[in-house]
């Protein structure tokens, strides 16, 4: 151990650490949240708060610049689709380059869920958008990665509901 | 607005989004979720039983509502109905709902537990899929007790689908990281080890999310995973990028369990089976191998999910840190990545190659690119980047390269950006320090530091600054010199003005022979700053003055004058006024020898621990910074043992206080003699010494918790990120022995761990101490112990030294603590009626054998600790002896094996003054005053 360099250990990778996605938001270029999701325990005061501070992070990156943000003790993973934002917070020493792709398999499951899936889907649909993102991470780790059996199971899962001539049944708002 | 409204979309739902969509205004939006909350809330109210979707759509919109961020205090009742529907998309919304609105409400805990038991024990797949991640988003307590026993049954049963594997997994570890002591071990764990070798990716990659985080508190149960991970890793390395179907990635092979496996061996050393150990070399040099491979593919997604890869493989090797060449060849793929056009790969590397940095093997490696990092901290756009950029230039920098990396990082300070200035302030003032060879650029560094950031260079860094040329007599003069020369900027940072004024108040006399610096020219350049001063600052330039009527007689005059204005004497402020009043008296009553002694230059600093350093690893959070070690390690060879409070001059501190009056200290003599001149440093102590105690930049250190030990022998004795050291002693007579406990913290072992205890030359003629080697490996988790034999030969001063030193992954880390074995643990306690007491105090009444000190109660003044405090330092404690009842008097005899020494002290409070006196007679010089230090920092 002869080297001495001063900044041994200013971003070690500590094996010990918990890796995992703290949590997930999806909002508009306009700074509209359209979907959270959270793996671990927080007051909604604190949520909240959490969500204005980032958003306005986010938003006021330029378009260049990398897709990592340090954030407190975590690290801010994001990327734009369209007109939506899609950003996880991770731990510092987790792989940002894999949760760059966790965002992007979550779009094509809902691509391929919605069709062409456009932000509008997400605000009408938004329970849609939480079951499929269930299926695919659970407790802020991958669950699972293939895009065939995710999306079977989801399909699965439409098939057990009611049929058209059941829903048109209901009475109306 | 139905065409957007996908599967069983729900009408009423999709009306009042698009509703709410339509609002122009907030107020509109209120209202219009206002209407609809009391719609619902009617509607679950009403007579009528609701049929089941319209209990799901009410939900539904309370969910939407409460995802707009508003409160929703109902509905929960309704939720918990859902979950017991037989129809899965009611039972689903209903699982939402309970997942995005928990409530502690015990009784609804008690209902949703049902629920879930019952879809858990349905034998239904999409029910169970349903149960088990409605426990994992709620990850309570309440359900770690009601299913942490269940779900490894389910876990590892053999009917159990795939997915429902996949679930339980993920579910457990949700709650293993929650509530780890309810997650019970046992057959179990060895089963889903072997979930490494299943059939399904889906269930391996769930699996080794499980096993990881497992394997981290209980390495050896989960050890064999090590084997089975390295032998699907390769397979996965080596397999066509079709072989995986569906789980290759854009041409990427399983990057997700790849990187997993990756991240579950760095939970491990090296394998040690050689043949395992060359197969994951293999696959290591596979990948990297890899790396220069043309891409099969343009897309982002391919290079990102190769390159995860990559960085994981490059995190284990560094993790391991014990295959050079697997070292230099990443760290020279990482400076391929340095100039890459992506910016996240630049962004990466840089991070990276910090921790390469800091291995021995790479860190040469790592320095061949300073100019390509330099390059980026210049023309970088992204703020991330350069901050990676500093990193990395911290990281790499030695002492063949600090004065380059210094005055880069100045440069870049100059225009960085605000939210990263103060942790480069930081930087700098460490990486100045710590390779400083010539003092006199430490000195340039920092004051340009001020020039630059004065704002952002925090009281860490000046009070080290001031330390630093106290303690080094060789810079003293040129710090002097350039801190006048600064000041004459007309517009100077306060900062400035602060160091300036003090290092010129201690030593303004070695530049006051160039008539360009003469005395009054001192005086008046610092004068001209003072009106633009905040308090503290003036306060202290007050001191200044105060010391310059003591360096330079010849303008005390001049100073008595600016003391004397209506602006001093009359100061709204009270600190300044009673400083004003104070000092101005003293210039005038005070003979030339008592000004000479009270105003005398600062003693040395004790060494301790940078501040700086103590204030950078707050800053980025604790174990960022782990070289706080080394750099004492590299000082302890000028450390003093004393432990002696620092001693630093009151003019830093802005406490006004009502017991801090020079004058009455003059008036009445605190000792029963006149001071001999030999302890004038202690009336210096008595002058400050309230303020001294309140401004010490003491960082938490060592001394601290060695002082802890004085009145007592069990304990922690110190503790980091990664070892913590426990002490159990017992004393008898002139024997000891102390059990030392280090406790690995981690779930890494410890290797080469060699803890070694260090005495002076002089205390080795005083102290005998025997320690046997310990077991140079410390599994993570694991506790081992050391016997210290202890033989006091004679009485001693200093404490010896703990030094621990071991690696820890791919760090050396080099510790040291002063160990508390000090001469009162030597005490026999010995009682005495009143009459013997004062017989003997009496015979002990030259002057040598009494050491007497008076100082501010540091805790509050209560009799009943104090008393416990005195049994605990060894002395018995004898009541009714003194006449007077709040004062304490204790007796007892130090054993050392060449002579006993007996021991009497007192100690008075006075509970007004919040002081103490406290007096030590014995009939040795240096016993009573190690006796008094030792004692009088425990008030």
């Amino acid at each position: 151990g002869s080297s001495c360099s001063p900044g041994q250990g200013q971003k070690r990778k500590q094996s010990c650490c918990l890796h995992k996605i703290h949590f997930i938001l999806l909002f508009s270029r306009q700074g509209k949240l359209r979907l959270q999701k959270w793996y671990t325990t927080l007051p909604d005061k604190e949520k909240k708060k959490i969500i204005r501070e980032i958003i306005q992070i986010i938003l006021s990156r330029n378009q260049k610049t990398s897709s990592f943000v340090d954030w407190k003790d975590l690290k801010l993973v994001y990327k734009r689709y369209a007109s939506l934002y899609f950003c996880c917070a991770i731990e510092d020493q987790d792989n940002e380059l894999l949760t760059l792709e966790v965002v992007h398999r979550y779009v094509e499951l809902l691509d391929r869920y919605f069709g062409n899936v456009c932000e509008l889907d997400i605000i009408f649909n938004f329970e849609k958008a939480y079951f499929i993102l269930d299926e695919f991470i659970i407790g802020g780790e991958v669950q699972e990665t293939s895009k065939k059996t995710a999306v079977k199971a989801i399909e699965d899962s439409d098939m057990l509901q009611e049929t058209v001539e059941e829903y048109m049944n209901k009475p109306a708002f | 607005m139905p065409a957007v409204s996908k599967g069983d979309g729900m009408r009423g739902l999709a009306v009042f989004i698009s509703d709410i969509r339509n609002c122009k205004s907030k107020e509109a939006e209120i209202k219009r979720i206002n209407k609809e909350l009391a719609n619902i809330r009617s509607k679950f109210k009403g007579d009528k039983a609701l049929d089941g979707y319209s209990k799901k759509k009410y939900v539904c919109k309370l969910l939407f509502i409460f995802l707009l961020g508003h409160d929703i205090d109902f509905g929960h009742m309704e939720a918990v109905n859902l979950l017991s529907s037989n129809r899965y998309t009611e039972k689903q919304i209903g699982y939402l709902f309970i997942s995005v609105l928990v409530n502690s409400n015990s009784e609804l805990i008690r209902l949703i537990n049902n629920a879930i038991k019952n879809d858990l024990a349905s034998r239904n797949p999409t029910f169970m899929g349903l149960a088990l991640h409605c426990i994992a988003n709620v990850g309570s307590r309440e359900m770690a007790e009601a299913f942490a026993g269940e779900i490894p049954k389910i876990l590892v049963a053999g009917d159990t689908m795939d997915s429902v594997k996949q679930s339980a997994a993920l579910c457990l570890l949700r709650l293993y990281r929650t509530s780890p002591d309810l997650v019970p071990m046992g057959d179990w764990t060895s089963r889903v080890v072997h979930l490494l070798n299943d059939q399904h990716l889906g269930v391996v990659t769930a699996a080794t999310s499980l096993i990881t985080t497992l394997a981290q508190k209980n390495p050896e149960e989960f050890k064999t995973s090590v084997s089975l991970a390295v032998s699907r890793l390769s397979r996965i390395v080596t397999s066509a990028s079709t072989d995986l179907q569906d789980y290759t990635y854009y041409f990427v092979p399983a990057p997700w369990l790849s990187v997993k496996l990756l991240r579950l061996l760095q939970c491990y050393p090296p394998p040690e089976d050689p043949a395992v150990r060359g197969r994951l070399t293999e696959c290591l040099e596979t990948i990297l191998n890899k790396a220069q491979e043309p891409p099969k593919s343009k897309k982002v997604q391919h290079s990102n999910a190769k390159n995860a890869v990559l960085f994981e493989a490059i995190s284990l090797i560094i993790h391991h840190d014990s295959e050079p060449n697997l070292l230099v060849r990443a760290c020279n793929q990482l400076g391929q990545f340095l100039q890459h056009r992506e910016t996240n790969l630049r962004y990466l590397a840089l991070e990276s190659m910090c921790t390469l940095a800091s291995s021995e093997f790479s860190h040469e490696a790592v320095k061949t690119h300073i100019e390509t990092v330099i390059n980026a901290l210049k023309t970088e756009r992204d703020v991330s980047v350069r901050q990676r950029a500093v990193d990395l230039l911290y990281a790499m920098c030695d002492r063949s390269n600090a004065q380059q990396i210094v005055a880069e990082m100045l440069n870049y300070l100059e225009t960085a950006d605000y939210s990263i200035r103060e942790e480069i302030v930081l930087k700098v003032a460490i990486l100045a320090e710590k390779y400083a060879v010539d003092y006199t650029w430490y000195v340039d560094t920092i004051l340009n530091l001020i020039r630059i950031a004065g704002d952002y260079v925090s009281e860490e860094v000046w009070y080290r600054v001031i330390q630093i040329v106290i303690n080094r007599d060789d810079v003293q003069g040129y710090a002097a010199k350039t801190v006048f020369e600064a000041l004459q900027a007309p517009a100077c940072h306060e900062n400035l003005v602060k160091v300036g004024g003090y290092i010129l108040g201690e030593f303004g006399n070695l530049i006051a022979g160039d008539p360009r610096s003469s005395p009054l020219i001192q005086f008046n350049l610092l004068h001209s700053k003072f009106h633009l001063c905040s308090v503290p600052t003036r306060a202290l330039l007050l001191s200044t003055y105060i010391k310059f009527v003591n360096l330079f007689p010849e303008i005390k005059t001049t100073i008595q004058d600016v003391l004397r204005s209506d602006s001093q004497l009359k100061n709204a402020d009270v600190e300044l006024q009673q400083r004003a009043v104070e000092y101005l008296r003293l210039s005038t009553i005070a003979s030339t020898d008592i000004l000479a002694t009270v105003l005398e230059e600062m003693p040395p600093f004790p060494e301790r621990e940078s501040s700086i350093l103590a204030k950078l690893k707050k800053k980025k959070g604790p174990g960022t910074v782990t070289d706080l070690e080394e750099i004492k390690k590299e000082r302890s060879s000028d450390m003093n043992g004393s432990a002696e409070p620092a001693s630093v001059n009151a003019s830093v501190v802005s406490t006004p206080s009502p017991s801090a009056d020079l004058l009455g200290l003059g008036a009445a003599p605190v000792t029963n003699s006149a001071p001999p001149p030999s302890s004038s440093g202690s009336l210096l102590v008595d002058v400050f010494s309230d303020s001294a105690s309140a401004v010490a930049p003491l960082a938490p250190g060592s001394d601290d918790n060695f002082a802890r030990f004085v009145c007592k022998n069990n304990g922690v004795l110190f503790e980091n990120q990664l070892l913590q050291i426990g002490l159990k002693s017992e004393f008898r007579q002139n024997l000891g022995r102390m059990f030392i406990f280090y406790g690995n913290k981690t779930s890494t072992q410890f290797l080469n761990f060699t803890p070694t205890v260090i005495c002076s030359d002089d205390l080795q003629s005083s102290l005998n101490l025997q320690t046997k080697p310990v077991d140079p490996t410390v599994d993570g988790g694991a506790q081992v112990q050391q016997v210290v034999n202890i033989e006091c030969v004679s009485d001693f001063m200093e404490a010896p030294i703990l030094n621990i030193q071991f690696r820890y992954g791919g760090t050396f880390q080099n510790l040291s603590v002063k160990l508390p074995i000090t001469l009162n643990k030597f005490f026999q306690p010995t009682e005495m009626s009143s009459q013997d007491f004062f017989q003997r105090w009496k015979q002990l009444s030259n002057p040598k054998q009494e050491v007497q000190n008076i100082f501010k109660a540091k805790h509050p003044m209560d009799a009943e600790i104090t008393k416990a405090k005195i049994i605990g330092f060894g002395s018995a404690l004898l009541e009714e002896v003194d006449p007077n009842p709040a004062n304490f008097v204790g007796a007892g005899i130090i054993h050392t094996k060449t002579t006993q020494i007996g021991c009497l002290l007192r100690l008075e409070p006075n509970l007004q003054a919040q002081m103490y006196r406290l007096t030590l007679r014995t009939s040795k010089e240096a016993v009573s005053q190690r006796l008094c230090e030792l004692l009088s920092e425990q008030f």
